[in-house]
């Protein structure tokens, strides 16, 4: 085979995995944040309430810093496919095409055009436009996600098409568009990013009313209920910001744990989806060497096929995998060493370069994978009720390892969403179509034979190394914008502050002063 | 019959890359005339400011024609991606600063910062117009594709005079075409510089593409190219005209139509070859070899017949709604930042 170091085939999969996932911090943000500054917004427009307007600009300017980059990185992913992955997208072109040109047309333009006109349409737009051109960009992210995961999934379960000269050809879009696998992929993946918004909102004001007590502004009284005071010397700190505070941080609780709920309850119609058609990724989560029942809590040993024997389960849940993958206790799941001679009967034992194919993915990365995805989210969602518990009586304590942990735990659903792809995508290995049980024979590919022929190593380092730089170098500012603009408040995001909103915003005014309310 | 779709989506692909020269042809253009031509910080805002609202739903354009290209033209998408590996990653580069500089250049509050994300607007607008334009000149003229549609010679066997032309040819008329939208959007003395522009750099602009154009019709073209190749002509002397006489709404027009013909010309001579092997021809991609399957075809042509007009019109719609010149004092004055969080002194908790 390829020498280790420079092989192509494992620098165009580090590349792949890296921007992905990094594309995946930013889009959760987006998904997950962008249906809360809408939800102020048309708080705002109902009533007229100058908190809600407050609330809408401060979010609204970190949910912009943020969607910048998914923007930037996600022109990557675009152009990924073609770059090194040519005989993939000569293999799928027929079908994954598809969809990622519909995404583009129907949902990018969407989302773009109309952020634009929100941005700089403060004042340009009635209230009434206004307010409606953030709900079409937002409605625009979503269908961008359902479009997106359509072509994922369809690599996890090709549908819809039939095999033409050694090739898939599609025969029904709306077999394709209506996968399974995609319908519970794309609810479970915008649930796990509205638990993304909801834990960041969460810790956000978890911090603005923790430094609102420590700068003496809100106190508690002697029935302990908060306080609220005000500062009338910086901007931006009065009475009522207290309440947006605390409004958006028990929004952002409920949301955290309704989400989970729902990403509780998707991610079981998953696992029921993935027994069938990926019975080796199930395997392989479950670090399952053989047919059983139990579901895994804990277990070590050196995780291969090989020594497969080696795996020790520490801690196990009787009937718990049987439920996961059948909704019965006592239905055993078939464990490795069962499928290993399925699997080469079926795929055949040896890849085109003469090497042995191994069809059990990196065990330790779908047996953690899974587990920190589930445990994150579920620490996430026990804070949040914690937090809705602590802050009844109108505001934080003053404790600051508590205010720490609000904020850090901001990255427990972030973690959570990074997890839960490298387990998709990678218990998704040695394929990058896995072959569809049920489906057309033939309509698989291995990773192996994706990559493009004629990319050198030297092409995927020199890109890997310029990308990482670059986005790590992004990650910081972004970051730093990030926490700028959380530190500065309301002031940073309303920089006009102590005008009424409706002298100079939304009020349709078109003095010809008046051509931008907004400016880079 | 066989062709109809496949020819369909080919004028299509085009159509998708030529809206993407025209709208994000002025953006690029914008970009790097805040680094050669604007005179201080408050032109560069004002500058930016033009496109602000729309640089993002343009830039759409370039991935719609990425993914209509995916889902049309698969082997075209493939090969052609696979062999441009590294000016493409240097457009990707160019587009990622480019976009994180427009949203940060305001956000931060030292001249350094400011400065920095000038240049990444600048440089970042400059590479990619190049690299559009080098893929594109490529495109036209073919790249040593083996029998699979795989570039061989190594990663650089696709340097050569066509992708440098290409390069320029786009570069060239972005500027003068954000000059003539400038001249447009803007009040003041952006406005008048941008107007003079024309004279005599637009011309030098424009000799790059006009080589392409030419150089390509001439190669090969039918008698529809040549047909478009006249009316491009007869648009650039329009130009030439109109910038003269200083009017700005028909010196944009006219060149958008040049840009058009032009590019509609070289489309036109390369068909029925999508992307021509230079080793041999009998290797070409071609609308008929590199094309997706009917079906698929005929599921995103009632795709692309519900989404474009919707598309063009809501895009439109924007325009208008911007449509105002700007001036200098338009652009509100850079916001302090204002901390609400007082740096000095914190005080205790009260007690
Ligand atoms: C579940 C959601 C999801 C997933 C799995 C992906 N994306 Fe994404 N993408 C989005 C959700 C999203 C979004 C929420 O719509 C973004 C993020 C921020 C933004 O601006 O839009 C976005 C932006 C974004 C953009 C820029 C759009 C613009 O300019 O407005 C492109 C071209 C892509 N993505 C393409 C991809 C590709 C090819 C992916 C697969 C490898 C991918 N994304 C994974
Ligand atoms: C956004 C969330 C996603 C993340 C975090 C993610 C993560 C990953 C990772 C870690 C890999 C490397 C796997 C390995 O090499 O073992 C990978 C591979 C890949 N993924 Fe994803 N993925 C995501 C979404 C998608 C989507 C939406 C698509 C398709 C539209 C996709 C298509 C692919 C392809 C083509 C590969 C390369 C082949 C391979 O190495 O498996 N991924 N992804
Ligand atoms: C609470 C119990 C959960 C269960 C039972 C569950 C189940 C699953 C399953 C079975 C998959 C793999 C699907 C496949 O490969 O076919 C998956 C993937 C994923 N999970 Fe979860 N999950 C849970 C919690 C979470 C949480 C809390 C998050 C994030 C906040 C999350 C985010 C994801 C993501 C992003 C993916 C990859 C995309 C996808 O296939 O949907 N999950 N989950």
């Amino acid at each position: 085979m390829h020498t280790a170091a420079l092989d192509p085939l494992l620098i165009a999969r580090w590349q792949f995995g890296i921007t992905t996932v990094y594309h995946f911090w930013m889009v959760p943000l987006t998904l997950g944040l962008g249906p809360v500054v809408a939800y102020f917004q048309v708080r705002w427009y109902r009533s007229g309430d100058e908190r809600f307007y407050r609330a809408t600009k401060f979010w609204g300017k970190l949910y912009l810093i943020n969607f910048i980059m998914g923007v930037a990185t996600g022109i990557v992913q675009e152009f990924q496919f073609g770059l090194a992955w040519s005989q993939y997208s000569r293999f799928v072109g027929d079908i994954f095409g598809a969809p990622l040109a519909m995404e583009a047309l129907l949902a990018f333009f969407l989302e773009s055009t109309f952020l634009g006109l929100w941005i700089f349409g403060w004042g340009r737009l009635g209230p009434k436009a206004h307010t409606v051109v953030l709900c079409m960009a937002i409605g625009g992210s979503v269908l961008s996600a359902y479009f997106i995961i359509v072509a994922n999934s369809w690599m996890q379960h090709p549908v819809g098409v039939k095999l033409v000269d050694g090739h898939p050809v599609m025969y029904d879009v709306w077999a394709v568009l209506g996968n399974n696998t995609a319908v519970w992929a794309f609810t479970h993946t915008v649930f796990g990013s509205l638990m993304v918004g909801g834990m960041f909102l969460l810790g956000i004001s978890w911090y603005q009313l923790w430094q609102r007590r420590k700068d003496g502004i809100d106190t508690v009284g002697a029935d302990g209920r908060a306080v609220p005071g005000e500062n009338a010397e910086i901007p931006g700190r009065d009475v009522r910001d207290h309440a947006l505070w605390l409004h958006s941080l028990r929004v952002g609780a409920w949301v955290a744990i309704v989400a989970f709920a729902l990403v509780f309850v998707t991610g079981d119609q998953q696992g029921k989806l993935m027994f069938q058609q990926q019975p080796m990724k199930m395997a392989a989560a479950e670090a399952a060497c053989d047919t059983t029942t139990d579901f895994s809590v804990l277990s070590y040993g050196a995780w291969n096929a090989e020594s497969c024997h080696t795996v020790r389960d520490v801690i196990e849940v009787p009937g718990v995998l049987s439920f996961l993958a059948n909704s019965n206790f006592t239905t055993p799941v078939k464990g490795i060493n069962e499928l290993i001679p399925e699997y080469e009967k079926k795929y055949g034992t040896t890849a085109s370069d003469g090497s042995k194919i191994n069809y059990v993915p990196l065990m330790p990365v779908t047996y953690w994978g899974f587990r920190v995805m589930i445990t994150l989210g579920g620490i996430a969602a026990f804070a949040a009720l914690v937090a809705l518990w602590l802050t009844r009586k109108g505001t934080v304590p003053r404790s600051r390892p508590l205010m720490l942990l609000a904020v850090v735990g901001i990255l427990a659903p972030f973690a959570a969403n990074t997890a839960g792809w490298v387990f998709t995508e990678m218990g998704r290995q040695p394929f990058v179509v896995a072959p569809n049980p049920t489906g057309v024979d033939g309509v698989y590919l291995f990773t192996q034979a994706a990559v493009s022929p004629n990319v050198t190593a030297g092409e995927l380092l020199f890109s890997l190394i310029s990308l990482g730089c670059v986005y790590l170098g992004l990650m910081v500012v972004e970051v730093a914008l990030l926490i700028k603009y959380t530190r500065g408040g309301v002031a940073s995001a309303i920089p006009e502050l102590g005008k009424k909103p409706d002298d100079t915003d939304a009020s349709g005014g078109r003095s010809p002063d008046d051509v931008l309310a907004f400016a880079y | 019959m066989s062709d109809f779709l496949p020819t369909l989506w080919f004028i299509l692909i085009a159509v998708l890359w030529i809206g993407y020269l025209f709208l994000e042809g002025f953006d690029l253009g914008v970009g790097m005339h805040m680094v050669v031509s604007a005179r201080d910080e408050r032109e560069r805002r004002l500058m930016l400011n033009t496109i602000g609202p729309v640089w993002d739903g343009n830039e759409v354009w370039l991935i719609t024609a990425g993914g209509a290209l995916f889902a049309a033209y698969p082997f075209w998408y493939a090969s052609l991606f696979s062999a441009l590996y590294i000016p493409l990653v240097a457009v990707l580069l160019g587009l990622i600063f480019r976009a994180v500089a427009i949203e940060y250049r305001g956000k931060g509050h030292t001249e350094r910062w400011t400065m920095f994300w000038t240049w990444a607007i600048g440089l970042g607008s400059f590479v990619s117009a190049f690299g559009v334009g080098a893929a594109l000149a490529l495109t036209s003229t073919g790249l040593p594709l083996d029998k699979n549609g795989d570039m061989t010679g190594g990663p650089f066997a696709w340097l050569n005079g066509w992708a440098v032309l290409g390069g320029l040819a786009v570069v060239g008329f972005a500027l003068l075409h954000a000059a003539n939208f400038l001249a447009l959007k803007t009040e003041g003395p952006v406005r008048e510089r941008a107007g003079r522009f024309a004279w005599p750099w637009g011309v030098v602009c424009l000799l790059p593409v006009a080589v392409w154009a030419i150089a390509v019709v001439v190669r090969g073209g039918s008698a529809l190219a040549w047909v478009l190749l006249v009316l491009a002509v007869v648009a650039v002397v329009w130009w030439a005209i109109a910038a003269r006489a200083g009017r700005e709404g028909l010196a944009f027009a006219t060149l958008g139509a040049f840009l058009v013909l032009g590019a509609a010309a070289i489309f036109a001579s390369m068909y029925p070859v999508v992307l021509p092997s230079t080793t041999n021809h009998a290797w070409d991609l071609t609308v008929q070899n590199a094309s997706s399957a009917p079906y698929t075809l005929g599921v995103m042509s009632v795709v692309a017949a519900f989404g474009v007009p919707i598309v063009l019109a809501y895009q439109a719609w924007t325009y208008w709604v911007f449509r105002k010149r700007l001036s200098s004092d338009h652009i509100p004055a850079n916001a302090p930042f204002s901390p609400a969080v007082a740096p000095a002194a914190p005080q205790p908790f009260a007690k």
